[in-house]
C-alpha cells in the first residue's frame, strides 16, 4: 500500500516546504492544498484498507534501506536536540536523549541479529489513530492559518516565524502518522522521539524566557520517556532477538516475564508522553504557546501518543503489577487533575487540566486491561479528541475576541460573542453530560472497574466524577449569565469558523451515531486486540440514549422557541440594596452607587495547583517507583 | 408484568407530584406542631402552586422558564426510566444532568442572590454525586443487577448486604430534599443569609414549575431508598412504606433541630460519610 509510506512522509515533504516559502500567502494556500491531500490520503487508506477486508494487515517486512535512513534520523535527532541543549546551556538534558540513541545505535549495528518483522501494522485503532491525526490534526492547521495572521498582527513583540511553526506543524503530523502506523519499535521509538522534539519547539515558539523554560520541561519529560523506551527495546532485542511490538505483547500475555519489564518500561514511557502525575507539569507548561499548538498537543497527536501505545500494552497488563501501576496513576490523575481544575479561571488551564483528568480515565481503562475497559478507553479517546481540539479552539477564538481567557470574563458569552458561545457550549457538554459521549465511556469503565473488584479505581472515578461535573457546570453557567456589558465584535477568521463548525457536526454527529460506531468499529477493534470481548453496555440502552441525545436536543430548543414570544413582565433582580436599573450596580447603604460583581467558586486555598501538586507528584512517583521495582524484580 | 412495566410509569408521572405535595403538606404540617404552631392545611401546597399557576408571569430573564422546563421534563423522564426497571446508573446520570440544568436557571439571571445560591448548589452536587453513584455500584454488587425492577425483585432485601451504602444514601436525601443541615443553596424561610437561595429571582409559573420537579424529584429519591428494601415478598412493600415515612420524619426533626452547615463543611461531612460508610461497605462486598 504505497498510501502509508505517502502519509508519512508528504507532511515531512510539506514541513520542508513550510519552511522555505517566506511569503504568507502562498505559504498558507499550500498548507490548505496540503491538508486537503492529508485528509484525502487518509480517506484513501481507510477505503483501501477496507476494500482488504479490512481486520489486521501488515505490510513492508523487508525494509533494511528504510532501516539505515531511520537510524541515521535518530542519530541527527540526537545531534540537534545536544546542539539545542548547549546552546541553552542545559547540556545534561541532552544526555536523556544521547544515551538511548547511542544504545539503539549499538543495537543495530553490533547487536544480535533479529527475526525479520512486518514493519507496518493497519487494524482498527491503527485506522482511528489515523483518522484523528488526519482530521483532526489537518483542521488545527486550517485553524492555525486564520489563528496565527492575528496572533501575529496582535503580539508585535513576538518574532513572526510562522514559516517554522508550520514547519514543526506538519512535521508532527508526519510523526504521529509514522508512529501510529509501526509495529517496529525501533521504527516507534524515532517516531516517538520527534513528536517529543516537535511539541518542544512548539512551547518554546515565543522565545520568551517562560516559554524556553517550559519547552526545556517538556523536552526533559518526554526525553526521559524516551529513556525507558530505548530501555525496553533493548531489552526486548537481547531477550527475544525481535523487536515487534505485537509479538511483546504476545510474549508478555504468555506469561514471558522478561516481555513484562519491557512492557512495564514502555507503559512509564506512556505515561511521560500522555502527561500522567508526576510528569504533569509539561502539558500545563504547554499553555505559554499559541493556541493552535495547544489544540495539536492536547488532541489530536502527542498526547493521543501515550494513549494509543497503552491500548496496545492493554492485554499485557491484565492483573499484574504493572496493570496496577497504570491504573492507580490514571484513577489518580484523573481525581487530582480534576480537583485542580476547579481552581483555575483561566479557560485554556481548565482545558488543560482536563485533559490530564480524562487521559487520566483512558490510562486507568487501559491499566485495568480488560476488553470493556479498552472498549470505554477508545469512546474517550475519540470523543474527547473531538470536544477537547474543539474547545481549544474556540477559547483561542474567543480571546482573540475578548482579549481575555479569564472565565469569569465570559460573562453573557451568549449575548456578546453568540457563534462562538454556542460552540463552547456543545464543546464543554460533550465532556461531561449525559448523554453525550464521554459520559458513557465514564459509565463503562467504572462498571468494568467494579467488575474487576478494582476498589481504589471505583472511588477514583466516583469521586472525579463529581469534581469533573463541578468546574464544567461553573463554567457553563458563566456562558450563559446575562451580562449587561457591551456586545464584543466577533473577529473570527472564516477558516477558524469552518474548522469549529466542521468539529461541532463531527462532535454531535459522533454522538447520534455512536451505537452504530460501536458494533462497527470499535467492537472489532477490541476484539483484534484482546482476542474476545463481550458488550458491557448492550445496544438496546446505546439506542435508547441515542433517542435521548435527541431528546435532550429537543426540549431546551422547543420550550425555548415557545417561549420567546410568551408575554412576560421583566422585573429587575433582588440586591438587598436599590437595583440603579440595569441588573449591574445597586445603591448602597450610603448611598453611593455598587457596581455589581458576580464570581464562582474556586476553592483557591485548597484547591490551587500550588498547593495539591507537589503532593500529588510524591504519591504517584512514590506508586510509580514501588510497581516499576516490583515488576522487575517478580522477575527474577 | 407487561402491564405493570407500562402502569409504572404513568402511575409515577400522575401521582408522584401528587404524593410529594401531600408529603410537604404533612411535612409543613408536622413542623408547625413540633413549633407550637397550627400550620397550614395539608393541601396547601396544591393550592399554592394552583396559585402560582394563575399569576401573572413575572420574570429577571426570560430564559429561565425553558431552563426550569427542561429540568422538569428530564427529572420526569429519569423517574419514569426508573420506574421502567432501567439502569440506575444511567438514571443518577440523567438527574445530574437535570440538575444542571436547575443551575443554569438559577445563574442565568445573573442576580446576586440566586448566583451565590448556585454556587452552593452546585458544591452539593459535587458532595452527593459520589454517593449517588456509589448507591447504584452498591446494589449492582449486591443484587448483580442495575436494573431497577431486578433489584427489587430478589429473594431478600439489599439492605442486608448494603447497610453502609443506605447510610450515605440517607445523607444525600437530606442534602435531595434541602433539609437542614444540608439545605446551603435554598432556605425555606425569607430573610436568610440568601434571602430565598434558588428560588430568589424566580416567580409564578417558574416557581410552581421549580415546585413540581421538586415533588417529582424527592419521590424519586424516595423510591430509590425503597429498593433498599423490597424484595419479591409483596409484603415487603410495606415494611419499605414504613422505613421511608420513617425516614421522612426523621428529615423533618432534624431540619427543625439543626442549624444549618457552611458548604464546607457540607462538602467534608458528606464526602467524609460517603469515604467511610460507602467505602467500608464496598471493600466487604468486593472481597466476599
Amino acid at each position: 500500500m504505497a498510501v502509508i509510506p505517502f502519509l508519512i512522509l508528504f507532511p515531512l515533504v510539506i514541513s520542508v516546504v513550510m519552511f522555505s516559502v517566506r511569503v504568507n500567502r502562498i505559504r498558507n494556500a499550500i498548507a490548505y492544498a496540503s491538508c486537503a491531500v492529508i485528509m484525502a490520503a487518509t480517506v484513501a487508506l481507510v477505503v483501501l484498507w477496507a476494500q482488504r477486508g479490512g481486520g489486521v494487515q501488515q505490510y513492508y517486512v523487508n525494509t533494511e534501506a528504510v532501516n539505515r535512513v531511520i537510524l541515521l534520523a535518530e542519530v541527527v535527532l540526537m545531534v540537534f536536540v545536544t546542539i539545542c541543549c548547549v546552546r541553552k546551556r542545559r547540556w545534561y538534558i541532552s544526555l536523556l536523549s544521547i544515551v538511548p540513541t547511542l544504545a539503539i545505535v549499538w543495537l543495530e549495528t553490533a547487536g544480535p541479529a533479529r527475526a525479520p518483522l512486518a514493519h507496518i501494522y493497519l487494524d482498527n485503532l491503527a485506522v482511528l489513530m489515523c483518522l484523528i491525526v488526519g482530521f483532526i490534526g489537518c483542521l488545527i492547521i486550517v485553524y492555525a492559518v486564520g489563528y496565527m495572521h492575528g496572533y501575529q498582527h496582535y503580539h508585535r513583540d513576538i518574532p513572526d516565524r510562522r514559516y517554522y511553526f508550520f514547519f514543526v506543524l506538519f512535521l508532527f503530523i508526519g510523526a504521529m502518522f509514522g508512529f501510529v502506523l509501526s509495529a517496529d519499535l525501533l521504527w516507534i521509538d524515532l517516531f516517538w522521539e520527534t513528536t517529543s522534539v516537535c511539541s518542544f519547539l512548539l512551547i518554546g515558539y515565543t522565545t520568551l524566557p517562560e516559554a524556553e523554560t517550559n519547552s526545556f520541561r517538556a523536552l526533559w519529560m518526554n526525553l526521559l520517556g524516551g529513556c525507558a523506551l530505548a530501555a525496553a527495546i533493548v531489552l526486548d532485542a537481547l531477550h527475544t532477538s525481535t523487536t515487534d511490538l505485537h509479538l511483546l505483547v504476545n510474549d508478555c500475555r504468555a506469561g514471558n516475564t522478561v516481555s513484562l519489564i519491557c512492557v512495564a518500561l514502555i507503559a512509564f514511557a506512556a505515561l511521560t508522553k500522555a502527561a500522567q502525575l508526576p510528569f504533569s507539569n509539561w502539558l500545563l507548561g504547554a499553555m505559554v504557546a499559541p493556541t493552535p499548538s495547544s489544540a495539536l498537543l492536547h488532541s489530536a497527536t502527542m498526547v493521543k501518543a501515550g494513549i494509543y501505545i497503552l491500548f496496545r500494552l492493554s492485554p499485557a497488563m491484565t492483573g499484574n503489577y504493572c496493570g496496577m501501576m497504570i491504573s492507580f496513576v490514571g484513577g489518580f490523575t484523573f481525581l487530582a487533575a480534576s480537583i485542580m481544575a476547579i481552581a483555575q479561571d483561566d479557560a485554556k488551564k481548565v482545558l488543560a487540566m482536563s485533559t490530564i483528568s480524562n487521559l487520566g480515565l483512558m490510562v486507568a481503562c487501559a491499566g485495568v486491561g480488560r476488553p470493556e475497559t479498552l472498549w470505554a478507553g477508545v469512546f474517550l479517546l475519540i470523543f474527547h479528541a473531538i470536544s477537547k481540539s474543539l474547545l481549544f479552539q474556540d477559547v483561542g477564538a474567543t480571546e482573540n475576541s475578548l482579549h481575555s481567557r479569564d472565565i469569569e470574563e465570559m460573562q453573557g458569552l451568549l449575548y456578546r460573542l453568540p457563534k462562538l458561545a454556542i460552540i463552547m457550549f456543545i464543546g464543554i457538554c460533550g465532556m461531561f453530560l449525559a448523554p453525550f459521549g464521554m459520559l458513557i465511556s465514564k459509565w463503562a469503565a467504572l462498571r468494568a472497574a467494579v467488575d474487576e473488584r478494582n476498589i481504589i479505581l471505583t472511588f477514583f472515578i466516583c469521586f472525579g466524577s463529581g469534581t469533573t461535573s463541578f468546574y464544567w457546570t461553573k463554567w457553563l453557567g458563566k456562558i450563559i449569565t446575562r451580562s449587561s456589558k457591551p456586545k464584543v465584535k466577533d473577529i473570527t477568521k472564516k477558516n477558524e469558523m469552518l474548522s469549529l463548525w466542521i468539529h461541532t457536526i463531527l462532535m454531535i454527529g459522533i454522538c447520534a451515531l455512536f451505537p452504530f460506531l460501536s458494533g462497527l468499529f470499535v467492537d472489532p477493534l477490541v476484539t483484534q486486540i484482546f482476542g474476545s470481548y463481550t458488550q458491557v453496555i448492550p445496544n438496546r440502552i446505546l439506542v435508547l440514549l441515542v433517542v435521548l441525545i435527541l431528546f435532550f436536543f429537543a426540549v431546551p430548543v422547543v420550550s425555548y422557541l415557545r417561549s420567546r414570544n410568551m408575554a412576560m413582565n421583566r422585573k429587575l433582580s433582588y440586591m438587598s440594596g436599590i437595583n440603579t436599573g440595569n441588573n449591574d450596580a445597586f445603591t448602597g447603604s450610603c448611598g453611593q452607587e455598587q457596581p455589581l460583581v458576580v464570581s464562582n467558586l474556586y476553592f483557591k486555598k485548597v484547591f490551587a495547583r500550588k498547593v495539591l501538586m507537589l503532593p500529588c507528584e510524591v504519591i504517584s512517583t512514590a506508586v510509580i517507583i514501588v510497581m516499576l521495582t516490583m515488576t522487575i524484580g517478580g522477575a527474577f | 408484568m407487561e402491564v405493570s412495566r407500562i402502569i409504572m410509569p404513568i402511575l409515577y408521572v400522575v401521582l408522584a407530584p401528587l404524593l410529594g405535595a401531600l408529603l410537604t403538606g404533612c411535612d409543613r404540617k408536622i413542623s408547625a406542631r413540633m413549633q407550637r404552631r397550627v400550620g397550614p392545611p395539608i393541601l396547601q401546597p396544591i393550592y399554592d402552586v394552583i396559585k402560582l399557576f394563575k399569576k401573572q408571569v413575572i420574570g429577571v430573564d426570560r430564559a429561565q422558564g425553558f431552563l426550569l422546563f427542561t429540568n422538569l421534563i428530564l427529572t420526569v423522564l429519569t423517574g419514569c426510566l426508573f420506574c421502567l426497571g432501567m439502569d440506575l446508573l444511567m438514571v443518577f446520570f440523567i438527574l445530574a444532568t437535570s440538575s444542571s440544568f436547575l443551575y443554569l436557571a438559577v445563574c442565568v439571571t445573573g442576580s446576586p442572590m440566586s448566583s451565590m445560591a448556585a454556587q452552593r448548589e452546585l458544591v452539593q452536587e459535587m458532595a452527593v454525586e459520589p454517593a449517588t453513584i456509589l448507591a447504584a455500584l452498591g446494589f449492582y454488587l449486591a443484587t448483580g443487577s442495575f436494573g431497577t425492577l431486578r433489584i427489587a425483585s430478589q429473594p431478600v432485601s439489599a439492605i442486608i448486604k448494603t447497610p453502609g451504602f443506605f447510610i450515605a444514601f440517607c445523607f444525600v436525601l437530606t442534602v435531595r430534599m434541602r433539609k437542614s443541615p444540608f439545605d446551603t443553596a435554598q432556605s425555606e424561610h425569607a430573610h436568610q443569609e440568601l434571602v430565598q437561595g434558588i428560588t430568589t429571582e424566580m416567580g409564578a409559573r417558574n416557581l410552581a414549575m421549580f415546585q413540581i420537579t421538586e415533588w417529582y424529584e424527592t419521590i424519586l429519591m424516595l423510591g430509590v431508598a425503597a429498593l433498599y428494601f423490597l424484595n419479591s415478598n409483596p409484603w415487603s412493600i410495606l415494611l419499605a412504606v414504613v422505613v421511608i415515612l420513617a425516614l421522612y420524619f426523621v428529615e423533618i426533626l432534624l431540619d427543625n433541630t439543626c442549624a444549618r452547615l457552611k458548604w464546607k463543611d457540607l462538602l467534608i461531612d458528606l464526602w467524609a460519610v460517603t469515604l467511610l460508610c460507602d467505602g467500608i461497605n464496598l471493600i466487604i462486598l468486593m472481597m466476599i
